[in-house]
């Protein structure tokens, strides 16, 4: 399964490189061009002989993770976050380094902490990676400062209709983008895999600028928090209600006109869709729709609970819910292309 | 100068949150159509309003859209959840009145606190009179927006109304494109979206590529009991941006701007903003670096629905964009 695949998978910020390689190799057969530009973002284009407006789709590879920042005199390894992660979720997890090295996130065993430190959370500067060494020459001899360290969680179905993995920010978007290649459209259709997304959106700026589409549609994992100890009007997005369509977000504030039209189109087809309440954070629209002079842009995610933790929980129901809204927008996207982008001189 | 403000008294009560800034532009460009050579709205909805010229491509950019807040959850009972949109203080919401695209008028609420530490946002909700989810998605939907309500009311000397940020400032742009005799080439850009991060201003520098680039838009001020020490006041004449947390004004922008001031006996305010940003802090990033001022408009209780501002400082920053367009510009 694709999804459990891409989900496997190690690619934080700046090490996307797993994740690009097994992409390029998938879709090769797909897509008639596929390039990798400076950044590390992974480009594939189909139909780019054919004239007339590009649209670009978007989903990014990295994923959160630790960085290696310090190796002690003990062969313990300090770290630091790449992307938001709550230090609060870390302790006592295992992590992989390098592919074959295995760590363990220690903290001390709740014998040997004092009343007071029972009652406050650790901090990054307080946890510390255990790879098992016997010294800093050790711990030096299998991991070098700059190394990643990643959650190690199987992708596996649970529940009814749900998955649980690592990752699925964004590779959901990742493999929704996949399918969408191996569909056939009839205009210039150009998928940007981006990199660098959870720690400034980095990756996008570059990939929308050299583009230059004339619309975008940005597929992302977001935040579900249909979770227990929230109220309702609390929800951002609720698990198994379809694909959340943004309308505002730090980076990003949408054209109704568009959401008015993805609205409409979910409801023709029988698409279940709800919008993600809430306007917190931000993702790769942010800088695609301000790109050059501004590119009209939407996002559709998939909701997804415990979001940048070790184990993400998301709905079957709402990622085949997203793809095919995707494709339904692509498929009527051309005779659209004026909705938000009136380019038209004297047009008021 | 006697200046008559019928036009900022309209362009005030405009339905104009960030993001849906159309009414705004339709109304701008029914008022300039018959005084520029070409009219356009781009990707984002800034209105670009274009006189040819043979001298220095001049971008003069204010923004029309005004602070608000977006629905983002309807309950049983008919109560809406909101987010803020632009700049909205939480710490007084309570009892205020907003309006809808169609004109439903609703007011916000606060939940039972147990202690004032509590108040926060999440406690905040708007009632607009309905009685259950159905009745109220009739009216409006999530993501729908809304304004403050806040009457336009002209005094001897001021004014008060909500959204003078920054419907003032496409107000003096107006009045200017309509009075300039100027021989340069004019991209006067009505902008979108300035409240939540100067965006539209952003993709309008990029497609108008300038050599030069003036922001006309409010700024605080100092004059009212116990304020944060700032040296502008009502009255004083129009305030030539020095500094604030989007852009430092080069010197030679700033020499310019106060030579031609001094030169029309216009009056001039030196402004530090030590917060907030405006339209010229995108622009003049914008490629390989745009030159850029900015005339500020002094305004007591920015982002409120009662906005304060004094005619003569319009009326300066109106005569003073006016000479710096028509003169020679090195």
């Amino acid at each position: 399964m694709l999804l459990k695949n891409l989900s496997e998978l190690n690619g934080t910020s700046g090490d996307e490189r797993l994740v690009r390689n097994f992409l390029h190799q998938h879709l090769e057969p797909f897509v008639e061009t596929i390039n990798v530009d400076k950044m590390g973002n992974l480009i594939a284009t189909k139909n780019g002989h054919l004239g007339g407006p590009r649209v670009m789709i978007a989903a990014h590879m990295d994923e959160v993770a630790l960085m290696i920042m310090e190796i002690t005199n003990d062969g313990y390894l300090k770290f630091q976050p790449v992307g938001g992660i709550d230090p609060r979720i870390l302790i006592s997890k295992p992590v992989q380094i390098n592919e074959s090295l295995v760590g363990v996130i220690g903290a001390k065993a709740i014998h040997l902490q004092k009343r007071s430190e029972r009652q406050k959370a650790l901090s990054f500067d307080q946890l510390y990676i255990d790879i098992g060494a016997k010294s800093k020459e050790d711990a030096a001899k299998q991991v070098k400062l700059g190394d990643y360290a990643y959650f190690m969680t199987k992708c596996e179905p649970f529940g009814e209709g749900l998955y649980k993995g690592k990752a699925f920010d964004d590779r959901v978007g990742c493999a929704i983008l996949v399918e969408l290649l191996k569909k056939s459209y009839d205009f210039p259709l150009v998928a940007a895999f981006t990199v660098q997304e959870e720690v400034g959106l980095r990756g996008a700026k570059v990939a929308a600028y050299h583009i230059a589409p004339d619309f975008a549609i940005v597929i992302e994992g977001t935040v579900a928090a249909d979770v227990a100890d929230r109220e309702e009007e609390g929800w951002v997005t609720e698990l198994g209600q379809g694909p959340a369509c943004s309308l505002m977000d730090r980076t990003t504030l949408y054209n109704p006109q568009l959401i008015q039209w993805v609205t409409e189109l979910a409801r023709q087809k029988g698409i279940p869709l709800q919008f993600r309440r809430g306007s917190s954070g931000g993702n790769d629209a942010g800088p695609i729709h301000v790109s050059k002079a501004g590119i009209p842009t939407i996002v559709l995610s998939v909701p997804c609970r415990y979001i940048h933790s070790f184990a993400s929980v998301i709905s079957v129901k709402d990622y085949s819910a997203c793809l095919n809204l995707v494709d339904e927008l692509l498929k009527e996207l051309p005779g659209k292309l004026g909705v938000g982008s009136i380019d038209k001189e004297d047009n008021l | 100068m006697d200046l008559d403000f019928t036009i900022l008294r309209q362009l005030t009560q405009i339905f104009g949150p960030s993001g849906s800034e159309e009414r705004v532009a339709e109304f701008i460009a029914t008022q300039l159509r018959p005084y520029c050579d070409e009219l356009k709205t781009d990707a984002l909805g800034n209105l670009i309003v274009s006189r040819h010229g043979t001298g220095k491509k001049i971008m003069v950019a204010a923004h029309m859209d005004e602070i608000g807040l977006m629905i983002t959850h309807i309950d049983k009972e008919g109560f809406l959840r909101f987010t803020p949109l632009g700049g909205v203080g939480i710490s007084n919401l309570v009892g205020r009145r907003v309006k809808f695209s169609r004109g439903r008028v609703g007011t916000i609420g606060v939940e039972k606190l147990e202690k004032p530490s509590e108040f926060k946002l999440g406690k905040l909700y708007l009632d607009i009179g309905v009685a259950s989810r159905e009745e109220a998605e009739q009216l409006l939907h999530i993501g729908d927006t809304a304004v403050f309500v806040g009457d336009f009311v002209e005094l001897e000397a001021r004014i008060i109304s909500k959204a003078l940020d920054d419907r003032v400032g496409c107000f003096v742009a107006m009045e200017a494109f309509k009075r300039t005799k100027s021989t340069h080439e004019l991209a006067f850009v009505f902008t979108v979206q300035e409240e939540i991060g100067t965006r539209g201003a952003q993709t309008a520098a990029y497609a108008i590529e300038p050599d030069l680039a003036i922001a006309v838009d409010v700024t605080a001020t100092g004059d009212t009991p116990k304020a944060h020490p700032m040296s502008v006041e009502l009255g004083r004449g129009v305030g030539i941006k020095v500094l604030d947390h989007s852009m430092v004004t080069s010197p030679q922008i700033k020499r310019w701007m106060a030579s031609v001031a001094t030169d029309r006996n216009i009056p001039f305010q030196w402004e530090v903003l030590e917060y907030g940003g405006t339209d010229s802090g995108a622009i003049h990033l914008s490629r390989g670096g745009v030159p850029s001022g900015v005339l500020s408009i002094p305004t007591r209780y920015v982002h409120s629905p009662a906005e304060i501002l004094d005619k003569q400082d319009v009326e300066a920053a109106l005569e003073l964009l006016v000479a710096l367009l028509e003169g020679p510009i090195d």
